[in-house]
């Protein structure tokens, strides 16, 4: 069982690594969204700082639609996912391999790039250290629940928009809680806690029902 | 190499499909036992590759019954591989690494990646990345699969298409040997496969003769 998960997450992670995988588009979509948010607010350093941490959350929320349709369909297209079908793991299983180098790839580096992006839109350096911590724990929240979206589109041809549409109402919580838990780390009358905790509270729910249900999507999608 | 799990049995019985609204075909029965064969025949459409789909367990059926006996706990998509249209291989990963994956990933590995390559004659690819190789190679790759992971059953889907002749007879041979050691084969095809003692059954729309004994 342990065999089959990592060679599944190995490979995902080589693919992502070779030429036209997802791995950099994300990271670079990220960068310019936030590269052009002072250019169009004008160099008023207060508000840039006060709504920075937004910025950065809807940036990374964006960052991580891009590259999610790709998930499941790249299987489907040449038939491998029918080779998954076959694997002495549940499918279940398979799903978060993928779905965990998919974050790898996409999640983890725009955590770990939002404190040199903090910097263009005057981040204090309490925000950037919150802004790590709340993307972190934040965006697999994103991911899983992107991964159910992307299960039910699979076999439909350029289904990214529907993706979207499918699956961004459901991230609006893990948004509204990663903005207000980095926000309560630099004042406020919040403690940081108590939003930080709902929001790894989303993640793990969005790791198990998105796991579920990819899995039951990928099963009905013949 | 491993013998194949002793015994395995597989039992068809009035096996029915339908896509939406519309039954495939319907009545299908075989069965087959260790060392056994079966060619699926029939026209463009008739459901040849649905019921390698069902065996498969990428699609339920209709009606009917598909029970396997001596797999132990093993479910019948643990015990088969499958080669369909599709190859089933990231053209962004080299031949060597694509079947590495396959053989960590189906478990009960027996050659390894290079050696398999050997056998289908493809040894000089095994660094190139799948994308740079052609169709009847990346058949080969896609058959070479057969030979990392030890699996009874296998399905093949038109396996000949896109191979040249001494590849097909490779692949025969191949067939011939897994059944020898007590593998099964069920493979689809439009040309006429040279395997012994292989029962045939004729897949016709929502009308299906009964597997019978090919001359």
């Amino acid at each position: 069982m342990i065999r089959s998960f990592r060679a599944l997450l190995v490979r995902d992670l080589k693919l992502a690594a070779r030429v036209g995988g997802s791995g950099m588009m994300g990271l670079i979509f990220f960068l310019a969204i936030v590269t052009l948010i002072p250019f169009a607010l004008g160099p008023d350093l207060n508000l840039l700082s006060r709504i920075g941490p937004a910025i950065l959350w809807i940036a990374a929320l964006l960052a991580t639609l891009i590259g999610l349709d790709r998930l499941f369909q790249a299987d489907q297209e040449d038939g491998s996912l029918d080779l998954l079908r076959l694997a002495p793991i549940p499918l279940e299983v398979a799903v978060l391999a993928k779905v965990a180098a998919h974050w790898l790839v996409t999640g983890l580096p725009l955590a770990l790039a939002a404190p040199f992006l903090g910097l263009l839109v005057a981040l204090s350096p309490d925000a950037m250290l919150a802004m790590v911590a709340t993307l972190l724990v934040g965006t697999p929240a994103l991911t899983f629940i992107g991964a159910v979206g992307a299960a039910l589109t699979a076999s439909l041809r350029r289904g990214g928009l529907i993706l979207a549409i499918l699956v961004l109402p459901f991230m609006i919580p893990t948004l509204i809680f990663g903005v207000s838990a980095a926000n309560a780390a630099v004042g406020g009358t919040v403690p940081f806690m108590t939003p930080f905790l709902i929001l790894a509270a989303l993640s793990l729910f969005a790791a198990v029902v998105g796991i579920v249900g990819a899995a039951a999507a990928l099963r009905s999608g013949e | 190499m491993k013998a194949g799990v002793v015994g395995l049995r597989l039992d068809v019985e009035d096996l029915a499909c339908n896509r939406g609204e519309r039954r495939i075909f319907s009545g299908v029965s075989f069965s087959l036992a260790a060392g056994g064969a079966l060619i699926v025949t029939g026209r463009n459409g008739a459901g040849k590759s649905t019921l390698l789909d069902l065996l498969a367990g990428r699609l339920h059926p209709a009606g009917g019954r598909i029970a396997l006996s001596g797999a132990g706990d093993r479910t019948l998509p643990e015990c088969l591989h499958y080669v369909g249209h599709r190859d089933a291989l990231k053209s962004a990963l080299t031949a060597r690494e694509n079947l590495d994956f396959a053989r960590n990933f189906l478990g009960d590995p027996v050659l390894k990646a290079q050696e398999a390559l050997e056998v289908v004659g493809l040894a000089h690819a095994a660094g190139l990345p799948v994308a740079y190789l052609s169709a009847g190679q990346r058949r080969r790759i896609a058959l070479a699969r057969l030979l990392v992971a030890n699996r009874p059953l296998w399905l093949l889907d038109e396996p000949t298409s896109a191979l040249d002749t001494a590849s097909q007879a490779t692949l025969l041979r191949l067939m011939e040997e897994h059944r020898d050691r007590g593998g099964l084969v069920i493979a689809t095809t439009h040309a006429p496969l040279a395997l012994r003692d292989a029962k045939e059954v004729r897949i016709e729309r929502a009308r299906t003769v009964l597997a019978e004994d090919a001359p």
